[in-house]
């Protein structure tokens, strides 16, 4: 892998570790399989116990819960790497770490934590995260999902939500909703939902060209009662499921600089070794001009996630910031994925190369955690202190 | 039981390889290195014995200069327990003299089983781990593709031309890795941030005398570029006509 700035030196000797472990896993595990995965329209589930003993869910959350304690460079590179095999097992771990096994560390009881976190590192609680609805994507604010709280102290649940990573193979839904009739978003809490609840169903949304080694779900709650526990105790308004899209969309901006490597690999491979008028295309300048510029912007993205991740891990970084990465490396990588594509000619339509099916993938990429517009939104509140939701 | 690994640090094989200005040398610029792929098959068939055999102590050797203690802790972030630098300026060429700083310092141990690779990617001498099982008058079996502990004995099974041959031998002994043993497991991230914490002991090397050293190194000539003769069946008889008279393979 060209490490064209020796961005290497900025890493520390165990997130250097940490990210060949991953990488060798994903050579050896991912890549081999996942393109026919993807033409099946399958989540490789049989990954799971591997990537569980890895240690890749929640690596970055504390070891008494049974995760790796990493720091949040050391986590951002396993996400980079996973997605330089594909960004549906990335979404996976994102989903499984950053968006269910996060919000019951941040908002849960000692007893959740300690029930819910150790099966869920070792990969034998599958989890999924359920804000999105129908029709409230980028507006989770309008949300319609209600939770009523009982004389009991338990909850009924009812509404639905779309979209959701993970959601048929998952054991707990982590389910946001307004509760007792409150339609403000401000009476958004987190309940910690079974799947197998009475009245939850889970639907496999079909017909994706697009992240199609991952499965998406809808999900219907009618009636679910859910005793008193479930509600996550430090959970209170849209803030608390924005905190958890915000370690997602980190790991996100990391994850996408692994498919732009990915199809920046298979680029400069085929360049050297396609022989078009009688010498590698590799060495006509159009493609040289191609090369040159995924490689710059992966370079970028690179520095732009590593100090945004020391800045995490210091404490000091803002979701604004996160908005900039995420946006930012995701549309270089939507773009050199197309790029890779056009520069392995026919070849790269098929799937035993890898650029095209990034190319699908990194179109989920761009629109899901936030679309890219959105966050060109928060960017432009940051910037100008007028907020264009309003 | 006790299982001592000594293993090298050497260059990811799928580098690109540049001689360095000394001609003497690889150039090391932009190089990655990590542990060479038969010392890391001898980590994991230590670790899959110990984890078999019960209670016991893996530790892991490496001779060489500060930037060896990577890949002894790579080592530790696989599962072995403790670690011994035996400190050099750099690794000599001379294997026999680091089997000198080996068995200086493996003698006296206490192991039952002292495990090697079958030689290191970057010299292929194979010489360190029969040195060092000679230094310390103990069994040496080389090449083992197979290796079980039972009764406080070993048998291992070595590839030949054609044939496979099982052998039995008493402990202590040395034995050195081949490939196909065992796949190495990854470092689980746990382990690699367990392995920060356990012990990582540097000793000054008593290395032997060195008596050989490198005194060019080469790239192989580069190949005469290919010559399209014709296409299809027409161009059989002048590609059999090339083949005898110029390049004489028939």
């Amino acid at each position: 892998m060209l490490d064209f700035y020796n961005i290497d030196s900025l890493l520390t000797e165990d997130e250097r570790a940490v990210r060949d472990s991953v990488r060798r896993f994903v050579d050896e595990r991912v890549l081999p399989i996942i393109g026919k995965a993807y033409v099946e329209g399958r989540f490789p589930k049989e990954l799971v116990p591997e990537m569980a003993e890895l240690g890749v869910f929640g690596a970055n959350l504390p070891e008494e819960y049974g995760c790796a304690g990493l720091n949040n460079v050391a986590y951002g590179l396993i996400m980079q790497e996973l997605e330089r095999g594909d960004s549906g097992v990335r979404s996976f771990a994102s989903v499984q770490g950053a968006l269910a096994m996060y919000p019951i560390y941040a908002f849960g009881s000692d007893e959740q934590k300690t029930k819910h976190l150790p099966p869920m590192a070792k990969g034998e609680v599958i989890g999924c995260f359920g804000l999105t609805e129908p029709d409230y994507g980028s507006n989770p604010s309008g949300m319609i999902t209600m939770a009523k709280e009982q004389k009991d102290g338990t909850w009924v649940l009812n509404g639905s939500k779309m979209w959701i990573t993970n959601g048929s193979a998952a054991n707990i839904a982590v389910v946001w909703a307004k509760t007792n009739g409150d339609p403000s978003d401000k009476s958004i809490r987190g309940f910690v939902v079974p799947t197998n609840s009475k009245g939850f169903k889970a639907k496999d949304q079909k017909g994706k060209l697009s992240l199609r080694a991952s499965d998406t779900s809808e999900l219907v709650f009618q009636d679910v009662e859910l005793p008193a526990d479930a509600i996550l105790p430090k959970s209170g308004g849209l803030k608390s499921p924005l905190m958890c899209l915000t370690q997602a969309r980190y790991g996100i901006s990391w994850g996408a600089i692994g498919a732009a490597m990915a199809c920046f690999e298979e680029a400069v491979e085929y360049a050297k070794n396609r022989v078009m008028f009688d010498r590698p295309i590799g060495g006509f300048q159009i493609q040289q001009v191609r090369i040159a510029d995924m490689l710059t912007e992966i370079v970028k993205a690179q520095l732009v996630s590593l100090h945004l991740g020391r800045m995490k891990d210091d404490g000091t970084f803002t979701p604004q910031q996160v908005s900039l990465a995420k946006r930012n490396n995701v549309s270089i990588a939507t773009d050199i994925a197309r790029e890779a594509r056009r520069l392995l000619g026919a070849n790269g339509i098929l799937a035993e190369y890898s650029a095209m099916r990034h190319m699908a993938n990194l179109e989920s990429v761009y629109t899901y955690e936030g679309t890219h517009d959105v966050h060109s939104l928060i960017l432009g509140q940051a910037v100008t202190g007028l907020n264009a939701f309003k | 039981m006790k299982i001592a690994v000594c293993i090298k640090r050497t260059p990811d094989s799928e580098s690109r390889f540049r001689i360095a200005a000394s001609s003497t040398a690889i150039d090391e610029t932009g190089l990655k290195f990590d542990i060479d792929d038969f010392a890391s098959y001898a980590v994991e068939v230590a670790l899959q014995l110990n984890e078999k055999q019960g209670p016991g102590e893996v530790v892991v050797y490496a001779v060489g200069p500060d930037a060896v203690q990577e890949t002894l802790r790579k080592a530790m972030s696989m599962g072995v327990d403790r670690a011994v630098q035996l400190k050099t300026d750099s690794v000599p060429y001379d294997g026999l003299a680091v089997a000198k700083a080996l068995a200086a310092e493996l003698a006296g141990g206490g192991y039952d089983l002292v495990l090697f690779g079958k030689h290191a990617f970057d010299t292929s001498s194979g010489v360190v781990g029969t040195a060092t099982a000679e230094l310390l008058g103990i069994a040496c079996v080389t090449a083992a593709t197979k290796l079980d502990i039972a009764n406080g004995k070993g048998t291992a099974r070595r590839e030949l031309e054609g044939a496979a041959e099982t052998v039995e031998f008493s402990l202590p002994a040395a034995v050195t890795i081949d490939e196909g043993i065992a796949r190495p497991r990854y470092p689980s991230l746990k382990g690699i941030m367990a392995a920060k914490k356990k012990p990582l002991e540097t000793k000054p090397a008593q290395l032997g005398d060195v008596r050989i050293t490198v005194k060019a190194l080469q790239l192989p000539p580069d190949r005469p570029a290919g010559r399209i003769i014709g296409e299809g069946a027409a161009a059989v008889p002048e590609l059999i006509r090339l083949l005898q008279t110029e390049a004489k393979v028939l």
